[in-house]
């Protein structure tokens, strides 16, 4: 059987550094010929936010006022030394100044090379999210069993 | 140094990768362009997957120190 070149990753985390972890890896593959899928859940849902900022959005008290707390993908924390939301910032500048890309040209490249997006259906049920707070690009709303279809074959990643 | 259509010298992983896909895609059938990159993962990546996703590269020139052309046709 000839190798299926697709790499499918679980974004779970909302972490700076580990969602450019993600785009790297996603624009990378797509950029090399691979199909890439990533399954968006929990705090991985932030990095697809129309907002990109605070905003309180959801259905529910508890919900907005998780989803302002959360945040979009302009203001996502590093996972260590994070100090009040500076260290991204400066993580950014080093990252420019290296002619690295940064997280939102990684993820504008993967949206260029259409990795596809999918939305994990359980976690925005628990923050009060719908198809329409998330980027047109989303291409459909999953659960467990389809994401492990689509994935079949392929790698996986979770981060 | 001569004519190129695309400069990935100064680029990191994965934008070398990103920046000459969407370079490749933008040709029409026919084309032909030039790449600069430099030896390591570029060198070794960019060929092959344009190979394997159907272009021709026609020829790698060593232009000088870690830099070479890569010629493509789509």
């Amino acid at each position: 059987m000839a190798e299926q070149k697709k790499l499918s990753i679980i974004s779970m985390s909302g972490d700076f550094d580990k969602v450019i972890a993600v785009f790297t890896l996603a624009s990378g593959a797509a950029a090399v010929g691979y199909e890439v899928n990533i399954f968006f859940t929990f705090w991985g849902l932030n990095s697809i936010k129309k907002e990109t900022g605070r905003r309180f959005i959801g259905n529910g008290f508890m919900a907005r006022f998780f989803n302002f707390l959360l945040g979009g993908r302009k203001n996502l924390p590093l996972s260590r030394l994070n100090f009040g939301g500076l260290s991204p910032i400066l993580m950014t500048g080093m990252m420019k100044g290296k002619n690295v890309a940064t997280l939102e040209e990684l993820f504008d490249a993967s949206k260029a090379l259409k990795v596809n997006f999918f939305a994990c259906e359980m976690a925005m049920h628990v923050l009060g999210l719908t198809k329409e707070d998330f980027i047109p690009e989303v291409k459909d709303v999953l659960g467990v069993a389809s994401f492990l279809e689509l994935s079949k074959g392929g790698q996986t990643l979770f981060i | 140094m001569s004519a190129f259509n695309l400069d990935i010298t100064k680029e990191r992983c994965p934008m070398t990768f990103v920046k000459a896909k969407l370079h490749l895609e933008g040709l029409e059938a026919g084309d032909t362009t030039e790449i600069l990159l430099v030896a390591g993962e570029p060198l070794d990546n960019v060929p092959r997957t344009a190979t394997e996703q159907g272009y021709q590269v026609l020829e790698t020139i060593h232009v000088k120190d870690n830099i070479y052309k890569l010629t493509i046709k789509k």
